[in-house]
């Protein structure tokens, strides 16, 4: 097994007014490729941090964070986003679409940094669209669709430009049991059917019995870490 | 341009917010288009004066005339080479509130020293046999309804004549085109002769003598020469170039470059604000989605440029609207008729609008640019 995400020591830290929060206290982790992983715990407990840092979003006070052979701590900001734009697909609580633009030019602004043309993006996005199956809800804006419809465009964004790593932060926070499902399911078929390697922050263990490992956080220390057979 | 769509998206996230400050920006450059305009319109009408030309007249005030017998002596200075001379005649037509911009003047010597202004030779033959003739330009003719052959009566509150009547018939043997000088210039001509011999008073004034001269670089020295002729008698001259002396008159309205540059400043600095606050507040609202842009791999400076095109967009796009409003101002009749048929919008108006709207949108849409720049993504998207 190869592993794509490594922490190694990676302790965080934050300003908060005069005082200095740590939030990560020295965490090691390695994630393999094509892994499903549930990051689970109490709030407070580093999950986001964690996720933010795996990202690129943030940056370690101390440690190296790898990921696809890539130490992105190091990395200036512009640097960073570059990296992002190349590797990393995001999925967030509150889906983050922009409200202007049509479910398929969400989907296609990621595939704006590419050097793709107009009619190689468009197809993408079509192919993408489908396969969340909201082909026919793409001239659609975002408030003209149901929280689990958003959601599965955000999923589309994620997953458009094709990135190593797709990470997830409370993807089902918002939704109904039943939507919820759906995402977790096409989430999951993502991970089975095209391989993609997740990384989901959770605070639902219905949501987290979809990964095929589990990680507990607890005080910004790993506190439990388990995998599960398919 | 495959942001574009990014950006006019942003731009129209607020309909009504885009729609009210792209309004107040087309109306501050329509204002600011008008103004300027006006002010390039008096300076093209200004410099198409020569200074081949002087006019001469009473140095206490051009109201209180000067003797014809000034006439022949200004005419013996070395390098003038023809004199006209004007005397205000002020009718209206058929009623007072109708004036008619009428001079008594030689019209033969007139049209020597105007050579720019075009007659034909049997119309200015037709004025010197017709004694109550009289010559008007093309466009006056056009808006009276007026033409060659017509006897018209034309009322005066200054010159009776000495029958005792108030009102002059006049003949109209001729038209003149005189668009070169724009609408400011006399559009009705009698002869100096009959009106000298019909009037009742004021026989011999002259309020301004028109002098033509062969060299455009002798006009001070012949200016010089004439005054000094004149000097400490009953009626001592002034003498001044054709455009010293339309400057002068247009300053007696205000100093209009002054009054334009001023309004135009305090509209621009107004709209400086409003446009700032407008992009400032509409980065504010979209920072979780500029936070979410940067996350999907968007560089600060590439976010930089997105907002500050959003400005750009709004103010080069509503300023170009405004100016192009103003230019179909200045082809409306009212202001051609100030101007002359050849003026439109000049084109440095246009390129100083733009810059303008480019620096506009420079410093309105640079502030929040920045900011949208500097944001942090972990913050922006916890809502801190």
């Amino acid at each position: 097994m190869t592993a794509i995400v490594s922490l190694r020591n990676v302790k965080k830290s934050y300003l908060r007014g005069k005082q200095t929060v740590e939030v990560l206290h020295g965490v090691d982790l390695e994630i393999q490729a094509s892994e499903f992983l549930g990051l689970m715990g109490p709030s407070g407990s580093g999950k986001t941090t964690m996720l933010n840092l795996i990202a690129g979003l943030d940056q370690p006070t101390s440690g190296e964070v790898v990921v696809s052979d890539k130490r992105i701590d190091k990395l200036s900001r512009g640097a960073l986003a570059d990296w992002r734009a190349r590797h990393i697909g995001f999925i967030f609580q509150f889906y983050n679409l922009l409200p202007v633009l049509t479910a398929e030019a969400n989907v296609e602004v990621p595939l704006l940094l590419t050097n793709l043309s107009r009619a190689q993006r468009r197809e993408r996005v079509q192919t993408v669209l489908q396969l969340v199956g909201l082909a026919d809800r793409a001239k659609h804006k975002p408030n003209e669709l149901s929280g689990g419809q958003q959601q599965r465009v955000a999923i589309a964004r994620a997953i458009v430009a094709d990135p190593t790593l797709l990470v997830c932060d409370e993807p089902t926070g918002d939704l109904d049991r039943q939507s919820a499902e759906e995402i977790m399911n096409l989430l999951q078929a993502l991970n089975r059917t095209q391989g993609k390697t997740i990384v989901m922050v959770t605070h639902d263990p219905r949501a987290a019995e979809y990964a095929s490992r589990e990680l507990h956080l607890d005080k910004g220390q790993l506190a439990h870490d388990a995998r599960r057979v398919a | 341009m495959k942001y574009f769509s990014l950006v006019w998206a942003g731009l129209w996230r607020k309909r009504t917010r885009t729609v009210f400050t792209m309004l107040s920006i087309v109306v501050a450059f329509l204002l600011f288009g008008l103004l300027q305009g006006i002010n390039q319109g008096f300076n093209t009408v200004t410099s198409n004066l020569d200074v081949d030309r002087l006019y001469v007249s009473a140095k206490t005030n051009m109201t209180d005339g000067l003797p014809i017998a000034h006439l022949n002596r200004i005419k013996s200075v070395p390098g003038v080479r023809a004199v006209s001379l004007w005397t205000y005649f002020g009718g209206f037509y058929q009623k007072a509130q109708d004036p008619l911009p009428a001079f008594a003047t030689d019209a033969q010597q007139l049209f020597s020293v105007y050579k720019d202004i075009k007659i034909k030779p049997e119309y200015l033959e037709a004025m010197r046999k017709t004694r109550t003739g009289v010559l008007l330009s093309e466009q006056l003719a056009k808006q009276r309804g007026w033409k060659v052959g017509d006897h018209i009566p034309v009322g005066t509150s200054i010159w009776t004549k000495k029958d005792g009547s108030s009102t002059w018939d006049f003949d109209i043997v001729g038209t003149f085109d005189v668009s070169k000088y724009g609408a400011g210039f006399p559009a009705f001509y009698l002869n100096y002769d009959y009106f000298n011999e019909a009037s009742a008073f004021g026989q011999g004034v002259v309020h301004y003598y028109i002098v033509g001269i062969d060299d455009p670089h002798q006009a001070m020295r012949i200016s010089q020469q004439i005054d000094a002729l004149f000097a400490n008698s009953t009626y001592e001259t002034q003498t001044q170039t054709e455009s010293a002396l339309a400057v002068m008159q247009l300053k007696q309205l205000g100093d209009i470059n002054f009054i334009a540059n001023a309004i135009v400043g305090a509209v621009l600095f107004t709209l400086l604000f409003l446009t700032a606050n407008t992009m400032m507040q509409s980065v504010r609202e979209r920072t979780a989605e500029l936070a979410v842009l940067k996350t999907l791999g968007f560089a600060d400076g590439k976010v930089l440029l997105l907002v500050l095109t959003e400005a750009l967009l709004l103010c080069l796009f509503a300023g170009m609207v405004g100016l192009a409003l103003s230019s179909l101002v200045f082809e409306t009749p009212a202001l051609r008729q100030i101007f002359g048929d050849d003026f439109s919008m000049p084109l440095v108006v246009i390129v100083m609008g733009a810059g303008m709207a480019l620096l506009l949108a420079l410093v309105s849409g640079l502030p929040p640019a920045w900011r949208a720049r500097q944001l942090n993504i972990v913050d922006a998207l916890a809502g801190r």
